[in-house]
């Protein structure tokens, strides 16, 4: 158990952030997997809305061209001038604009990273700043834009002249390939634009606040609703289970899923040597919980902790 | 949806009546029934910040989050050595992140950066990279010195340093007149706008490109600047053959001044990453490369800018302003003022600006 929880992906990418009060606040580096995927989705975000909004430009100066027998020398250059202007500058600022004022917004996100529910942080828990979310943005274009679009530019020359592509390529290829793969050479992820930036990408936390289990049921009066029984446990057999325990039982009462929980009652009551009946296993759970959070808590108190049943 | 479950936090019309907190038979799940009003009221608010930024929260919400902030730290303080509530914990965690982010997240907007970041962020940037400028000037002149050389032992060399687009008209043993022409203004304005656009995202394309390649401990940056004035000083030589380096001179100063000042920016803010990452001092790597970056990165914001200025002077000034006098006093006033204003001119910090 403990071995496996050592490698759980989840575990490496915990880390602690100690707040200006004092509080340790745990964090969870984003994988690389959402990372990725929160990127693709920006890139598309921009190529298709770029793209209509060059459509709806066509349509609207599309009436440029007629009566010009469609000879787009016969048009009018100024206006074909200013279009041009607008392709250009419009393209040029979206790219970086669209990154950069979504990520010094409050979220720290931009739409793609907002749905793969991850955001952009100072590493070290220090204010993000504008400086650093530009240093990020501008080295993204370095890491994957530019051999991309040297790669394929390279390929459409060559296809267009039949000649070999070259070391060139390989050059590019190399680069485009080691930047990609720069976040699996360090603990945090980090990609060179957050090294140069000093950020990293977190999970944001998305927990609702549950129902407190001890006020209803049988956690609050200790018998059932269902059969009237009184659950009772004794000192003994409350001394069975630790912290990890409890907390696997809460999570499976907040589940309820009937199956689990008719094999963790009859675990428990093997464990401390009941005879498991059937049919109320929740409001058998719901008391040992709440009796076992009750002891638990009271030992914590007084400075003593049961992190597990083998401690 | 939204407006009855916000009422019911503030006591009125309750929809969802919380569980009395005598019910609870836990003392934890007690304490926690007695802050989870609190706790809610904080979580309205972070999301509302989340969603709209400031201006969508009323002021006394937005005087209440401090305080609901470190109620909620404290509670998760407490919860911690007293409750064994996995979700409550869990809960709390979330909520105290996502609100300090917001009470310590970026304090300024994009905007409001952008004003600061003219009126003296950026000079500020470029003084304090001024060693690094330095080297990088250094190098550029090399590498026009360098190309110069080159080209006058061999011709050769013309043929490898510019590009086949670039020379057009502009290759070793070219006429006089030839080259004259090329110096020459545009009749007209037209197309030049295009050509200024195209300009300005290929130039800014440049600099961005030297800038990143100083991750690479600054060596490309140099090698880039090198192969880019050695260019300068390949075209220098090749207008000196036939007497007219005055005139190239000069029409290259209209957008020069301002371009290549650009480019030695660039570069410098580069070579400002490469450098702290070799010798970091007594900090750890990662944090002297996050420092040189974020400050190279604001001197590349103004580097943008300048390539806005420089493609339009390309486009329109120097194709359209005939005459070497003319065209110097165009470029002499724009380096004049780059240098005034990065070297000169001094506001003082405003006192809520940082970093």
């Amino acid at each position: 158990m403990s071995a496996a929880a050592a490698t759980n992906p989840e575990e490496k990418r915990a880390r602690t952030l100690v707040t200006p009060e004092g509080i340790a606040l745990p964090m969870t580096i984003a994988s690389r997997g959402s990372r990725a995927g929160a990127l693709m989705l920006d890139v598309m975000i921009i190529v298709f809305g770029l793209l209509a909004f060059y459509l709806i430009l066509l349509w609207i100066a599309g009436g440029l061209l007629t009566g010009t027998g469609l000879d787009p020398a016969a048009a009018p250059q100024g206006a074909q001038e200013f279009m041009q202007i607008i392709l250009v500058l419009i393209g040029f600022f979206t790219w970086y604009g669209y990154f950069l004022v979504q990520e010094l917004g409050p979220r720290g996100a931009t739409l793609g990273k907002r749905i793969t529910g991850i955001r952009v942080a100072a590493r070290g828990g220090s204010r993000l700043t504008p400086e650093a979310v530009i240093a990020r943005n501008l080295l993204r274009d370095i890491e994957i834009f530019y051999p991309l679009l040297t790669l394929l530019i390279l390929a459409l020359t060559s296809a267009d002249t039949n000649e070999e592509i070259g070391p060139l390529g390989w050059v590019m290829t190399g680069w485009f390939a080691l930047f990609l793969l720069f976040p699996f050479f360090n603990r945090d992820a980090l990609r060179a634009g957050d090294i140069i930036a000093g950020t990293w990408v977190v999970e944001r936390p998305r927990t609702k606040l549950a129902d407190a289990l001890s006020t209803q049921g049988a956690a609050a009066r200790r018998t059932s609703d269902l059969t009237g029984v009184r659950y009772e446990f004794g000192e003994a057999e409350l001394a069975v289970y630790g912290e990890k325990e409890l907390q696997t039982l809460e999570r499976m009462l907040r589940e309820a899923r009937p199956d689990a929980l008719t094999a963790v009652h009859a675990t428990i009551c093997r464990k401390i040597g009941w005879e498991p009946g059937a049919g109320d296993e929740r409001a058998f759970l719901e008391a040992f919980y709440a009796q076992l959070r009750a002891k638990l808590e009271g030992e914590m108190r007084f400075g003593k902790r049961k992190a597990d049943k083998f401690s | 949806m939204k407006a009855p479950v916000i009422s019911s936090w503030f006591g009125r019309g309750s929809v969802v009546a919380p569980p009395d907190i005598e019910s609870a038979a836990l003392r934890s799940d007690r304490f926690r029934l007695e802050r989870e009003g609190e706790w809610r009221k904080l979580e309205e608010i972070v999301k509302r910040m989340e969603s709209g930024g400031l201006r969508r929260i009323a002021d006394d919400d937005l005087l209440a989050l401090p305080t609901l902030y470190r109620t909620a730290a404290s509670s998760l303080a407490v919860a911690r050595e007293t409750s064994l509530d996995a979700s409550t914990l869990a809960y709390l965690e979330g909520l105290v992140q996502r609100a300090w982010f917001q009470v310590y997240g970026p304090r300024q907007g994009f905007a409001r950066w952008l004003r600061d970041f003219l009126l003296g962020g950026w000079s500020r940037a470029v003084r304090e990279i001024w060693l690094d400028i330095c080297i990088a000037l250094f190098v550029m002149v090399a590498g026009a010195i360098v190309g110069w050389l080159l080209v006058a032992q061999n011709e050769e060399w013309y043929y490898r340093l510019v590009p086949g687009g670039l020379a057009d008209t502009r290759v070793p043993g070219a006429s006089r007149e030839e080259l004259l022409a090329t110096l020459a203004t545009e009749e007209s304005a037209a197309g030049l706008s295009t050509f200024a656009a195209q300009l300005f995202s290929n130039n800014s394309a440049v600099c961005i490109l030297a800038f990143a390649l100083g991750f690479a401990f600054g060596i490309p940056s140099l090698m880039l600047m090198v192969h880019n004035m050695a260019l300068l000083g390949a075209l220098l030589w090749l207008f000196d053959g036939q007497g007219l380096l005055v005139e190239i001179s000069a029409w290259l100063s209209v957008h020069g001044t301002t371009e290549i000042f650009g480019i030695l920016l660039s570069g410098a803010a580069g070579l400002h990453i490469g450098r702290a990452m070799a010798f970091p001092g007594t900090r750890p790597v990662l944090d002297a490369a996050a420092e040189a970056g974020r400050r190279g990165a604001v001197v590349m914001v103004g580097v943008v800018i300048m390539m806005i200025v420089a493609a339009f002077l390309e486009a329109f000034p120097r194709q359209l302003v005939e005459g070497s006098a003319n065209r110097f006093m165009i470029g002499g006033a724009m380096l004049l003022f780059w240098l005034t204003y990065f070297f000169l001119y001094r506001p003082k910090r405003s006192p809520g600006a940082e970093g």
